[in-house]
């Protein structure tokens, strides 16, 4: 990926408030940023500083009151299957089995594929998700993690170009978490997608991304965007390089002041 | 085999001990004997009328329950699911359900009297009231506390409005369906009594009320318990049709 690839999602000074009880509330004020095609982007700031509506604008839920958002130079009107979300509460059909689950979007008059071919996809991504024995169960019978997975794959299954992810991994214990962080870059490297995440977590944001923008307190401003030098495919040997470490500790600093901030504005708030 | 016995005695002892509970106040002394029949006098009595009204009663005490949950129902589910889904016409509408909710059918008989007259329509349309307000306020709970993501997903899977109704919409309320069905049921058979003393002839209602005028307690037994039988019995073919139809559901128990 040496060549400049074209922008595909570009925030223009974008800003959002939220009526409240005490007047409109400023989520996200006066963002700038751009996330070109094959990007990792991922986005982190204290809980609560407007990241999801960050992504909520991409994902097509929300309008910006202010600025634009724009896919490939158009402004987001709602949501389509180009762009799969992949929710922080998973969102997996209770009513569907795990097969009838991946392949939900597939049935949809925009992607609609042939029961063959519908078939080949879903087992593919049973596969790789480790779901195959279990394609008939409801998800009440399935585990977090699993469901989560589940999640996953059904987003994979209509082929999105670009994948939302709200803090997915949030959930999972470590072990998990970090087999999922793998298994995503896999998927990844053999598909070919851009991607914007949200994340508490400053090593998997590091792991992952090729580019971090680190927020700030609400109202979400662009504290700083920070590009990740290491190359793509990463392994887990990543997290021991002195690179590593160096990267860590300064993305750690910017967001421990940012939570400091959000504290000191708290505590005015409530005085 | 060993295994279904074990259930089947599972299942039967509260009834024994019930039975065993009304054997034993019966022949305590502690009630005048006139007052409280005993569990076999009220059987031989049930094999009597076998013979003679109480197949059409219940028959008859049937089919205005069916009927007026049908209807009641029919209405309930598109009025509850708009009010569920449309959180602006809840705002209006609210007040307006909970105060027809709040009167007891009882007291509607008088004017359901004038404008219904004392046959069968005046009947179902008390048990249509009944089974309507039972029904549309566990329908349009149900159906507001659905959570929004499962739509959200699938509009970023790229469903229509239409895709998300049938696909979505009609899944996610089908177990409130049911459910307001078997709170009208329960709802309507409790009603039933009420509806039947409009100056009815057959039902279980006006075999109760008949039996009251005359003091024959017995015959208000047969008359109570095979009112609770018909509705345990609705009651279970419609849990079993919802184990079928929304197997998928987590429960508690």
């Amino acid at each position: 990926m040496s060549a400049v690839q074209p922008v595909r999602v570009r925030f223009d000074r974008v800003s959002v408030d939220f009526p409240t009880a005490t007047g409109p509330l400023t989520v996200v004020d006066d963002v700038t940023f751009e996330i070109r095609n094959g990007e990792f982007v991922s986005i982190i700031g204290p809980s609560g500083c407007g990241k999801t509506t960050m992504m909520s604008m991409v994902a097509g839920f929300l309008q910006p009151a202010k600025g634009s958002v724009t896919l490939d130079g158009k402004p987001i009107g709602g949501p389509g299957p180009e762009r799969g979300v992949i929710f922080q509460e998973y969102g997996v059909f209770p009513w569907l089995t795990v097969e009838k689950n991946i392949e939900f979007g597939l049935t949809l008059a925009a992607n609609r594929k042939p029961e063959a071919e519908r078939r080949e996809i879903c087992q593919r991504y049973m596969r790789l998700m480790g779901l195959s024995d279990f394609a008939r169960a409801y998800p009440k019978t399935l585990s977090g993690g699993m469901r989560q997975r589940l999640a996953i794959a059904r987003a994979y299954a209509v082929k999105p170009e670009f994948l939302l992810m709200d803090e997915p991994f949030g959930a999972l214990d470590a072990q998990t978490r970090s087999n999922m962080q793998d298994l995503l870059l896999q998927v990844l490297a053999a598909e070919g997608k851009t991607v914007m995440l949200i994340t508490h977590s400053v090593e998997e944001a590091i792991y992952l991304s090729s580019k971090i923008i680190v927020a700030t307190a609400r109202p979400a401003r662009i504290r700083e965007v920070v590009d990740v030098p290491f190359t793509y495919p990463r392994d887990e040997g990543l997290h021991e390089r002195p690179e590593f470490g160096e990267l860590r500790s300064h993305i750690r600093n910017l967001v421990m002041q940012e939570y400091a901030a959000q504290q000191r504005q708290a505590a005015r708030n409530s005085s | 085999m060993l295994r279904f016995l074990r259930a089947a005695a599972l299942v039967a002892a509260p009834w024994l001990v019930i039975v065993a509970a009304w054997y034993a106040v019966a022949y305590s002394g502690l009630v005048n004997p006139a007052l409280l029949p005993k569990p076999h006098h009220v059987l031989a009595k049930f094999v009597e009328l076998a013979h003679e009204r109480l197949p059409l009663d219940m028959w008859m005490s049937t089919q205005r329950v069916f009927l007026g949950v049908t209807l009641g129902i029919l209405l309930a589910v598109p009025v509850g699911f708009v009010l569920g889904w449309y959180k602006g016409a809840r705002q209006f509408i609210d007040p307006v359900i909970n105060f027809f909710r709040a009167l007891p059918p009882i007291a509607l008989i008088p004017l359901v009297i004038v404008y219904f007259g004392i046959g069968e329509l005046a009947k179902v349309a008390i048990l249509f009231y009944a089974a309507f307000f039972a029904g549309v306020i566990v329908m349009y709970e149900g159906i507001a506390q659905i959570s929004p993501i499962y739509v959200r997903v699938a509009r970023t899977l790229g469903a229509t409005d239409s895709e998300i109704f049938r696909r979505v919409v009609i899944p996610l309320a089908l177990p409130h369906v049911l459910t307001a069905l078997r709170v009208a049921l329960g709802v309507a058979w409790a009603t039933l009594v009420a509806s039947e003393l409009i100056a009815a002839q057959q039902g279980l209602g006006a075999l109760i009320q008949n039996a009251s005028n005359f003091f024959q307690i017995d015959i208000i037994y047969v008359g109570i318990i095979c009112i609770g039988l018909i509705a345990l019995a609705m009651d279970l073919v419609l849990r079993a049709a919802a184990r079928r139809l929304v197997s998928w559901q987590e429960r508690i128990a």
